[in-house]
């Protein structure tokens, strides 16, 4: 099925299915100033403390530019599932079956990153990363990883403040379930527009649609 | 059962989950040990009932918050931990040279791309003095004959860099070399063709270079100066040729798997290639500097030594680790 959702679902050892929401090229290019930011950032206070020590301190530097060119990434994947770049735009790395990264996989996607940006400002990566569904550039290819969304732990408990009334009409599943959706994002909506759409399927008009239709949710979740 | 019923029944099973898992995110030696074990318990009821939620067609918010609980329990439960430090020794003792034994085809192939060349192009510059020009321009030869001109007092240094110390030139090492090795196995994505002219390209430049500086009767300084840190350096150059060989290969001939599959495996046993191509290099650098440029040292020294390496370095590729590893 084609979907317009970017939600990766895979099926745990458990047997059930869990989505992940996959993230495209623009969080994933911001994520990468950032880092790039603070990477140099880095490199350039070490500029200014160990360039001026002579020869030990340039030693140590070029070894500090080589780690900050190829480990960077790596070390905060490991470590903490995302560089700080990604993280402040909301973002991890996990294996395709949605286990935390390792440092095989992280290995691979962050050398096989020069390939990516080939031949120049990520081209290759941001080809592979539209012709592919789950936005993966050549690096998560080969290392079977997908950069996804970090959602905060969602909280259902809505408690449903209207008297539970009988439904008039038997009602399919569907509809069943986009009533309960309805009352438990009824408080996150605009009221003008929650009258609107509860004034869809009443007769009534106003506050009193709205009661009525959190009724039937209320009887449908937890009956009378 | 009503949502509602559903919820009430359960919720002490989500929370006690939440506070177990909370508990893991907590560093190792502050956890209560006795609850962790009954993680995997929790957790396959916590799955059941997310099942349950959806099948019943609970309502979204609902079916996103259990979701959203087995999410987190399924990292934590299959988060991969392990000492790195053994795994390291385990993978010097045996992973590593079992791992380029299992690709022994695609190291020579990599070894013949660089030595060829090397070869051809070492007894091209030999007999032919200006041959060196077809590859290089005349100031990287001007700059490479002031390096190794035996009347360089520190042979192997090129003239802006003549001020270098030891530790400096170590760092230099570090981040060129290894980023060569590392980019030689990058470029096999490119179908291996990337791989192919990076082995090729620097088996005609060290080949040239090395003829030319015999031509010009160098050999006192060039090839004491190499003769130390080849084993190490030459050989990593090609295993990691091999690696990028081995993506290389998947891509064009993926056999009985799917491409994106063959892919995956090909890309993970090349990476513990490169990682043990990077370990020699980071040994070749530290020789390089350290040992390599100390001129004191009487050439038959070096070249035993060298000889030595090349020994150790074939004993442990070829020996190391045999029969400790059949998967």
């Amino acid at each position: 099925m084609l979907q317009l959702d970017t939600v990766h679902t895979f099926e745990t050892p458990e047997g059930v299915d869990l989505g992940l929401r996959v993230a495209g090229p623009v969080p994933r290019a911001l994520a990468f100033v950032l880092d790039t930011l603070i990477r140099y950032t880095v490199l350039f206070v070490l500029s200014m403390i160990l360039l001026p020590l002579a020869e030990l301190g340039v030693g140590a530097f070029l070894i500090m530019l080589f780690l900050m060119e190829w480990f960077y990434p790596v070390l905060f994947e490991v470590t903490r599932g995302a560089t700080p770049g990604k993280k402040a735009m909301g973002l991890i790395v996990v294996h395709d079956n949605g286990t935390p990264i390792g440092w095989p996989a992280s290995l691979i996607r962050n050398l096989l990153r020069v390939i990516d940006f080939f031949p120049l400002f990520y081209g290759l990566g941001l080809l592979s990363m539209l012709i592919n569904r789950q936005f993966k550039r050549l690096g998560d290819l080969a290392a079977g990883t997908l950069v996804v969304y970090a959602e905060e732990a969602r909280r259902s408990a809505v408690v449903i403040e209207a008297e539970a009334r009988a439904l008039p009409v038997p009602l399919a599943v569907d509809e069943q379930r986009a009533l309960l959706d309805f009352a438990e994002r009824s408080s996150k909506l605009a009221p003008g527009r929650v009258e609107e759409l509860a004034e869809i399927i009443t007769e009534e008009r106003g506050h009193a649609a709205v009661q009525t239709v959190l009724g039937y949710a209320r009887w449908l979740g937890r009956g009378r | 059962m009503k949502q509602q019923q559903f919820i009430e029944q359960q919720q002490p099973l989500w929370d006690s989950f939440r506070q177990l898992a909370d508990e893991l995110d907590k560093p190792p030696r502050r956890r209560n040990r006795e609850r962790l074990e009954r993680l995997p318990e929790l957790y396959r009821r916590l799955c059941a009932d997310y099942a349950l939620a959806r099948q019943r067609h609970y309502s979204t918010g609902l079916v996103d918050e259990l979701h959203d609980l087995v999410q987190r329990g399924h990292r934590l439960l299959y988060k991969r931990k392990s000492f790195w430090l053994w795994r390291m020794v385990a993978f010097l003792w045996s992973g590593f040279p079992n791992t380029l034994r299992r690709h022994s085809r695609a190291f020579w192939l990599a070894t013949f791309l660089f030595y060829g060349p090397a070869l051809a192009m070492g007894l091209a510059c030999y007999f032919d003095p200006d041959f060196i020009y077809t590859i290089l321009d005349p100031f990287e030869v001007a700059s490479m004959e002031f390096m190794y001109d035996p009347a360089n007092p520190l042979p192997g240094r090129s003239e802006d860099r003549a001020s270098a110390t030891d530790f400096g030139m170590f760092g230099y090492y570090i981040w060129n070399n290894i980023g060569i090795g590392f980019r030689t196995f990058a470029s096999g994505m490119l179908a291996g063709v990337g791989t192919v002219l990076l082995l090729l390209f620097n088996g005609v430049v060290i080949g040239g270079v090395a003829g030319h500086l015999t031509q010009l009767g160098f050999s006192a300084t060039f090839w004491t100066f190499v003769a130390g840190h080849s084993a190490f350096e030459l050989t990593a150059i090609c295993i990691s040729g091999a690696a990028g060989l081995l993506l290389g290969k998947a891509i064009l001939a993926p056999g009985r798997r799917s491409r994106g599959e063959a892919l995956k495996r090909a890309a993970l046993e090349a990476v513990s290639l490169v990682m043990g191509a990077a370990l020699l290099l980071l040994g070749a650098a530290f020789i390089e500097a350290f040992w390599s440029s100390n001129g004191a040292v009487a050439p038959a020294v070096k070249y035993t030594v060298s000889g030595v390496m090349w020994a150790a370095l074939i004993l442990y590729l070829g020996l190391a680790g045999r029969g400790r590893d059949a998967a």
